[in-house]
């Protein structure tokens, strides 16, 4: 049986190791920044200054969230298991009273802590910032903008767990790591659009658009560009996505399967 | 602390029963059906050359690898079973060459290891103090000397009270002084009826320390008992170190050249060393009387463990090649 005191001190040590060493500070710092410059010079190129809409600031947010995001939860996640391999006190750690799934889980719950805290805190901050030019459904839809990243960041965790589990060395790890990045955030959808103009669109039909679900990036691109009718007019979408991928329940729950697949592989691959 | 026998009153449970215990990786047989009990009380070696299988069983007693077949109780729990808490939170563990987090300090560390042991956090200042290290308590881990660190890895196996300690290679990094407190320290713990099973690569540090010990060679236990019995049974050759007065060597040689089995090596400084087959020893030392005061001085020295060690395994390596021995 599992002993949730077990998780919460690992979860506990690995939360405050990342307050201690001012990683949350940072990137949250890093995330309110980044976010506050879109808002208010994202439309800088147009010749535009200054808070244009909450619909343009998400949308030019997405773009880059997700690209950031995943990679500081790789950058996160990678060592956490390899780490204490590597260091020798994995086997300390597994001489303990404690199962391998509860220390996965533990570690995994710390670091989703910490990353979740940084998530909120710095786009919170931005919300605050820009609450003023907010209205209620504004401040909905940058709700559901801040919790989609930290679903987006909570997936690439669970994806980084598991290379850490699947790694030899802390080295490889990165590697994978990196690589992985790479593929979801720009090799697949450049994969996906070769295929369909290599094929003319004649294979795969209406089944093509669900192939975004393999990727958990587009599935937060679609969560946030989707459920917005403003901006879904402005990429001119509207017409080529099935309503199923439009709709945030259907693309919350996989993300939520991003989350728990990884881990569960990772638990799978954990054993003695 | 080299007793033949663990204290009998102790002598009535296994601290650790292995029967059967087999680990295969592939082709490689790295424990091979090893049976071993060690007794409450009992400081108890494990060594062998790499490869011999001896960390394999080492992290099958402490449940990290799972046994394809046989059983391992330690504490009286299955340490993989149904009451491996049970079995864990008597288990003291200080690992070979860890590394503890930078990021804590040593108290931060363990209280750290302490809630995941369920040991009380108010023993963790204490076991700091046992081990020295009560003046940098508070300081990062990341500031802390090699030896500092075994030390505080030390203080994580002893929290908790274990009745049982798992020591990999425990003196690596110590300073002979800290060697010598780390001994002292295990003698109480052994007195307290703490069972100790230590691995190191270092013979001569385990040979006067160990009640009893197990040489392990392909996944097999080849030699197991007390350096003494371990002795008798290779019987290996006893070491005569001569100091002879000039010319008293080519009185003492035909009297030696009659006892067989006797083998003589001139060293340095007027010492001449024989190798003298155990149950010979009364004869040459007949021989060595009628020297007169042509012998200035005689010194007799067992094998050590480094030489049983290599005895054994140069019988190994004969048997192997079809060389009787």
């Amino acid at each position: 049986m599992i002993e949730l005191r077990q998780i919460l001190t690992v979860a506990g040590k690995e939360f405050r190791d990342r307050m201690r060493n001012r990683w949350v500070l940072a990137v949250a710092l890093v995330f309110a920044v980044i976010a506050l410059l879109i808002a208010y010079f994202g439309g800088a190129q147009q010749g535009q200054v200054g808070f244009r809409s909450i619909e343009f600031t998400i949308a030019s947010l997405v773009s880059l969230v997700i690209y950031l995001i995943p990679l500081i939860a790789m950058l996160l996640g990678f060592d956490a298991i390899v780490g204490e391999r590597e260091r020798g006190s994995l086997d300390l750690l597994l001489s303990l009273p404690i199962t391998r799934l509860e220390l996965l889980l533990g570690k995994y719950l710390g670091l989703a802590a910490a990353l979740t805290a940084s998530t909120l805190v710095g786009f919170g901050l931005v919300a605050l910032v820009l609450s003023r030019h907010l209205n209620w459904s504004g401040l909905y839809h940058f709700g559901g903008f801040i919790l989609s990243s930290v679903l987006l960041g909570l997936a690439f965790l669970s994806l980084a767990v598991l290379l850490s589990v699947l790694a030899r060395d802390r080295t490889r790890a990165s590697g994978m790591a990196i690589a992985l990045w790479f593929g979801f955030v720009l090799v697949f959808d450049l994969l996906l659009l070769g295929l369909l103009v290599l094929t003319g669109g004649r294979y795969g039909g209406e089944a093509f658009p669900y192939l975004l679900l393999l990727n958990p990036a587009d599935v937060f691109r679609l969560l946030n560009v989707f459920s917005l009718d403003d901006i879904r007019a402005m990429y001119g979408l509207a017409s080529i996505v099935p309503p199923a991928l439009a709709n945030p329940w259907w693309m919350g729950s996989a993300m939520l399967a991003w989350i728990l697949a990884p881990l569960a592989l990772a638990t799978w691959r954990f054993r003695p | 602390m080299a007793n033949v026998s663990p204290p009998p009153d102790r002598a009535a449970a296994e601290a650790i029963r292995v029967r059967g215990a087999v680990r295969h990786f592939g082709a490689v047989r790295a424990v091979d059906g090893v049976d071993l009990d060690v007794q409450r009380g009992e400081v108890f070696g494990l060594i062998g050359h790499n490869g011999a299988g001896k960390s394999t069983l080492f992290k099958m007693m402490l449940g990290l690898i799972e046994a394809g077949a046989g059983e391992i109780q330690v504490a009286g729990h299955a340490v993989n079973g149904r009451h491996f808490r049970v079995a864990r939170r008597r288990i003291g563990y200080l690992p070979e060459n860890v590394v503890l987090y930078d990021n804590l300090s040593g108290l931060e560390t363990l209280r750290f290891f302490a809630r995941l042991k369920g040991a009380a956090s108010h023993e963790c200042p204490a076991l700091l103090d046992r081990v020295g290290l009560s003046a940098v308590a508070t300081r990062p881990v990341r500031g802390y000397s090699k030896g500092m660190r075994q030390r505080l890895g030390f203080a994580q196996a002893l929290l908790g009270a274990p009745q049982v300690l798992f020591l990999d290679e425990p003196t690596n990094g110590l300073d002979p002084q800290a060697i010598r407190d780390f001994y002292a320290t295990l003698h109480d713990l052994r007195s307290r009826g703490v069972t100790i099973l230590i691995t190191s690569h270092i013979l001569a540090e385990l040979q006067e320390r160990v009640d009893r010990l197990a040489i392990m060679a392909s996944g097999r236990i080849c030699a197991l008992g007390s350096v003494a019995q371990l002795r008798e049974r290779l019987d290996m050759p006893l070491q005569f170190d001569l100091t002879l007065a000039d010319g008293a060597e080519t009185s003492l040689t035909p009297g030696l050249s009659a006892v067989p089995g006797v083998s003589t090596t001139a060293i340095e400084g007027g010492v001449l060393r024989l190798h003298v087959p155990r149950q010979l020893k009364m004869q040459v030392l007949g021989v060595l009387c009628a020297a007169g005061p042509g012998l200035r001085d005689l010194r007799i020295v067992e094998p050590s463990l480094e030489d049983l060690f290599f005895g054994l395994r140069h019988r190994a390596d004969m048997a192997k090649d079809g060389v009787p021995s």
